[in-house]
């Protein structure tokens, strides 16, 4: 974008669309940027949930600097309006705010491999951004969406012919893991000496926890 | 799109003071729309509940809300000990920010000429229309959820909980409802929704439209999303002495109280604009009088707000929860798909609703089932003896 902006010389209005389109961009990136430390680095758990609504509203951002408007607004609608205040209804419901310990990790290891994951994930957003321009979104290739007319027609017309199946295979994927989580949360309790070792270690834990907040 | 007619001929100083002066204009609908909808309230309440009600501030008790503005702005604002501060203090206003944004695409009807630059009565049309209402609805539930954690105490955070799970609940069938009304147009701008319900008086309006049920629906989860009475659970004073707003007092209590109403407003205006044709009326003495008629609608629906909330009491937590899962979400999906049906083909409709009754009766009976079962696992739990340690609880 920016080295379409100084390649060629372009009448003023032209410029200011370009400058408009690209400050857009950089507040969101600002806000995805500073939203996402702000969930890695906060203390408090509510607040890193607030933080990962700013990263949410930058995303919401560059989907309208995008003219993908449906986007932006399905991801306000159904992420901040409802992925997060489930987060958060979560965090508030069992109290794990106020206290949490960085200290002890899930599982052995997790943090060398954390970061080396990321590190692959950002090496391969590099080569992709150099390979083609699909990954960085820009105007001129997203697309379906081209074009003038309505957002919304577009997106609903390819969904329910080209990519039906991708569709319908997700929303199986979601009822299946819906219909998983009421097995579970609905599983009878056992008794102790019926649990794996596993779950017996867990159990000690979790009752350790608990000691340990009441102190 | 077809845009509003002011920017036809591009942006010049005027057409950047008309547009300032139209932000103002809907900020001051919204203030004082409640300034009088809270006296509304109150004669109306008193009225149907057969007392005087307000009648020492200004004539007949009409400068009470004034006075009221004006007592809270003057008292202590109280921040207690244990609070979150920042988030304590941010609260009111993320509460009332999208109350007040929710109003800039309700169109009031007509087109306005203001020295030579005709422009809408709606202050914006973005391209994504109505779903710009459920973006504020969205987060709307972060005031009332974050006040309540905020303030660091038990009730608030009951209130807080129960906001969150009540407004997102709701949140379904608002969105579904409204799907039913724009298969129906075609269209998710307001001012198209509108324009599609244009001429002969209910005759064309959504309410006819989408076959009343949808209407029924979205009025209903409409006032649980708001959480009006008789879905006041996250204030209800009785349990949990007075809810999310329990620890605030000052400029915070008064923001709240302002949120609370200006969502009521908004969202009857939202009625009026989705269901009820908007500004659509007959002419009176050959002039188009939108803007009227959309006032007398606002008027009505309020009215009838109120009334609900002066007759019916506060349903129980379970209940509201039962009734918008068993019974909103399915009714407003089965609408959705039969309205749609109907857009396509008499079959496809019918087709639609005959699916929708079979689904219906395995909604009923899947719920029998769970009854039963759930009934059993209260036996099973009552009759187990465990002599030691780990009891039946989960």
């Amino acid at each position: 974008m920016i080295a379409a902006l100084l390649a060629t010389p372009q009448p003023m209005s032209v410029h200011l669309a370009h400058a408009s389109a690209w400050a857009v961009f950089a507040v969101g990136a600002v806000l995805i940027l500073s939203g996402a430390l702000g969930v890695v680095l906060l203390r408090n758990p509510v607040h890193c949930a607030l933080m990962l609504v700013i990263t949410l509203f930058g995303i919401a951002l560059e989907f309208i600097d995008q003219s993908a408007d449906f986007l932006a607004a399905v991801q306000i609608i159904v992420y901040a309006g409802a992925v997060v205040i489930l987060f958060l209804f979560v965090i508030m419901f069992l109290g794990v705010d106020r206290r949490e310990r960085f200290m002890r990790e899930p599982f052995r290891g997790q943090k060398p491999l954390a970061v080396i994951l990321g590190l692959i994930t950002l090496a391969e957003i590099l080569v992709l951004s150099r390979v083609g321009n699909w990954s960085t979104g820009q105007h001129g290739v997203a697309g379906d969406l081209n074009g003038p007319g309505e957002n919304i027609q577009k997106l609903g017309q390819s969904i329910y012919t080209r990519y039906l199946l991708p569709f319908e295979m997700t929303s199986a994927l979601l009822v299946i893991a819906v219909v998983a989580t009421v097995v579970l949360a609905r599983q009878q309790s056992r008794a102790p000496s019926e649990l794996t070792k596993d779950e017996q270690a867990g159990v000690a834990a979790a009752a350790a926890d608990k000691a340990e907040a009441k102190r | 799109m077809t845009g509003d007619p002011l920017f036809a001929h591009g942006l010049n100083l005027a057409v950047w003071i008309i547009l300032v002066v139209k932000v103002i204009a809907v900020f001051a609908i919204v203030m004082v729309s409640v300034l009088f909808m809270v006296m509304y309230e109150r004669w109306a309440v008193a009225w149907l509940g057969v007392r005087h009600g307000p009648n020492r501030a200004g004539p007949r008790g009409s400068l009470q809300s004034l006075a009221d503005g004006v007592k809270l702005f003057f008292k202590e604002a109280f921040t207690p000990a244990r609070a979150d501060k920042v988030i304590y203090k941010a609260a009111p206003y993320i509460a009332l920010a999208p109350a007040i944004l929710a109003m800039s695409i309700v169109p009031f009807g007509g087109t306005i000429t203001v020295a030579g630059h005709t422009t809408r009565l709606q202050l914006v049309d973005p391209p994504w229309g109505i779903l710009f209402f459920l973006m504020c609805s969205g987060v709307a539930v972060y005031g009332i959820m974050l006040a309540g954690w905020s303030s660091g105490a038990k009730y608030s955070l009951l209130a807080s909980v129960r906001a969150s799970a009540q407004m997102v609940s709701y949140e379904a069938v608002l969105g579904l409802t409204i799907a039913t009304v724009v298969v129906v147009t075609g269209s998710v701008h307001t001012s198209a929704i509108v324009a599609a319900q244009h001429g002969g008086f209910l005759w064309h309006w959504n309410i006819i439209h989408t076959a009343l049920i949808p209407f029924a629906l979205y009025s209903i989860a409409a006032t649980a999303e708001i959480t009006r009475a008789p879905f006041d659970l996250v204030e209800a004073e009785e349990e949990i002495s007075g809810g999310f707003n329990m620890e605030y007092s000052s400029i915070g209590f008064a923001l709240f109280y302002l949120a609370e109403y200006a969502n009521l407003v908004v969202q009857a205006a939202l009625i009026t604009t989705l269901w009820l044709g908007g500004p659509d009326g007959p002419r009176i003495a050959g002039n188009s009088v939108g803007p009227l008629w959309f006032f007398i609608k606002v008027m009505v629906l309020l009215y009838i707000f109120i009334w609900i909330r002066a007759t019916l009491p506060r349903v129980r937590y379970d209940q509201l929860m039962e009734l918008g899962w068993k019974r909103l979400i399915p009714a407003s999906l089965a609408m959705l798909m039969i309205v749609a049906g109907f857009q396509v083909g008499r079959w496809w409709g019918l087709a639609a609703f005959g699916g929708s009754l079979l689904g219906f009766a395995l909604l009923l009976r899947a719920i029998d089932v769970g009854q039963d079962a759930s009934a059993m696992e209260v036996q099973i739990s009552a009759d187990a003896e465990i002599p030691s340690g780990r009891g039946a609880s989960s």
